[in-house]
């Protein structure tokens, strides 16, 4: 009774932690499965045209793309501008490491936002058949080759950063240890997927 | 009497610049102060020698500067202010070790009453709201509670030591005015008497409370509060063990409906 009542009176708690959940389940993993399909452009257009074909014969491919990465990624974004904007920035008064971070995560999942937007327009809706060529057209162009390097790299950072705030919002790392040994293993998740994002951009640069 | 301009010039002096406010509508502004050094001195004899000779830098009357203490020992929270840009007790700020000149406002996550007073209600609120307490009274003797393992009692003396003292909140970013977050110490609170084994029969309305409004959901996890805590607390520990309480709990009072 309790439960229910305070549930109905507040359902801030529900979305907050909807949001870190949606952020590394199916959000997350799909960021990763899509930095590995990139991957195969390091063993040429046509490890890459495979791989995307690959994806392409899924059965259910719509559904999949709607319920397990467009309504989540849709929900993680807009609820995290709004988590952005009510957040308080004083890093300029406390300026210790995680603080630093703290607005680091705002500020890149913001850049993410925009990110995936324009890259969305440019790739999945601009009309083009999904496959090496396209890419390689795309990143050709030199402002658009660093717009995709910032735009991995705040991706990357946001994921990593965020999986290490997921594991106290849910309660898995509590002593200051296990965060502290998180935040490492963390950090080499960023520096490795990153390091792969922007290799396989540069990957896309070489024509077929 | 001399007056701190011409003191400054015979011997040692302390240059403090205080953010002031006359009243909780009234403006904020500065002052500058110049008063006599003394060995071992710490902020509050600065502000007791201010009220005994209630002249701004240049020498001119002013009205004294208002601040709250009581213990001066670090033990009751009451004097904490913003000294050099950290939220502290003003009574274990010592002079020596502080950088001059001593810039000190007050903490301005809570309303000003005035000068360095500050309304700290809402961390009461706040503990009222997650019943930091252990019920106890019944219209009859009900006995000695059950022992607490020696383990858990020292844990749980780290955590008792908060003093409320608003350090924490005040260094808080998602303690603000879009927000309606508690604040670190009310979770750390809610911990210490969710470990103890009478204040564990009400473990769920902490629970409950955790969840709602300004809860527990809305730390975004700068862990500035463990960093200006004056007593060490593991304030981000305990917020960490609490949001594996409240995930059990919700995940638990879900799937038993």
């Amino acid at each position: 009774m309790a439960v229910a009542q305070a549930a109905h009176k507040n359902r801030e708690f529900l979305w907050r932690r909807l949001h870190t959940l949606s952020g590394v389940i199916p959000v997350g993993l799909f960021l990763l499965e899509h930095l590995f399909t990139n991957a195969t452009a390091l063993r040429g257009p046509a490890a890459f045209n495979d791989a995307v074909d690959a994806i392409q014969t899924l059965p259910l491919l719509h559904f999949i793309e709607f319920f397990f990465i467009f309504l989540p990624i849709t929900y993680h974004g807009v609820f995290g501008l709004y988590v952005a904007f009510v957040s308080g920035y004083n890093a300029n008064r406390f300026s210790f490491g995680r603080n630093i971070l703290f607005v680091f995560q705002r500020v890149t999942g913001v850049i993410t936002f925009v990110f995936i937007i324009f890259h969305l327009w440019t790739t999945r809706f601009s009309g083009n058949a999904p496959n090496f060529d396209m890419v390689h057209n795309l990143v050709s162009n030199p402002a658009y080759f660093w717009f995709m390097i910032i735009g991995v790299v705040a991706a990357t950072f946001h994921f990593a950063n965020g999986l290490w705030s997921f594991c106290i919002h849910w309660g898995i790392t509590v002593g200051a240890r296990a965060q502290r040994i998180t935040a490492w293993v963390t950090l080499i998740v960023f520096v490795v997927l990153a390091g792969m994002g922007v290799a396989s951009i540069i990957a896309f640069t070489h024509s077929a | 009497m001399s007056t701190a301009a011409e003191t400054m010039e015979t011997t040692r002096t302390v240059h403090l610049i205080i953010e002031r406010q006359d009243s909780p509508e009234s403006e904020p502004y500065t002052q500058e102060f110049v008063v006599p050094y003394r060995p071992g001195m710490n902020v509050i004899a600065c502000l007791m020698e201010i009220q005994r000779n209630p002249r701004n830098k240049q020498g001119d009357p002013v009205a004294p500067v208002t601040w709250e203490m009581n213990c001066l020992e670090e033990i009751c929270g009451a004097c904490t202010m913003v000294i050099n840009n950290r939220p502290r007790q003003a009574c274990s700020a010592l002079v020596d070790k502080l950088e001059q000149p001593i810039r000190i406002r007050p903490m301005r996550t809570f309303p000003v009453v005035r000068d360095l007073v500050v309304d700290r209600s809402r961390m009461f609120d706040a503990l009222k709201k997650i019943k930091a307490w252990v019920p106890i009274d019944g219209t009859y003797d009900l006995g000695a509670g059950p022992r607490m393992s020696e383990r858990d009692q020292q844990i749980a003396y780290e955590l008792s030591r908060c003093f409320t003292c608003g350090a924490c909140v005040e260094a808080c970013p998602n303690v603000n005015d879009k927000n309606s977050f508690i604040g670190p110490f009310a979770i750390s609170q809610a911990r210490l008497f969710n470990m103890h084994p009478t204040g564990a029969m009400h473990k769920e309305d902490r629970l409950e409370a955790l969840m709602g409004e300004g809860g527990i959901h809305e730390c975004g996890n700068a862990q500035n509060c463990v960093q200006v805590c004056p007593k060490g607390i593991p304030l981000t520990t305990s917020i960490a063990a609490m949001n594996r309480q409240v995930t059990y709990h919700a995940l638990g009072a879900w799937l038993r409906k």
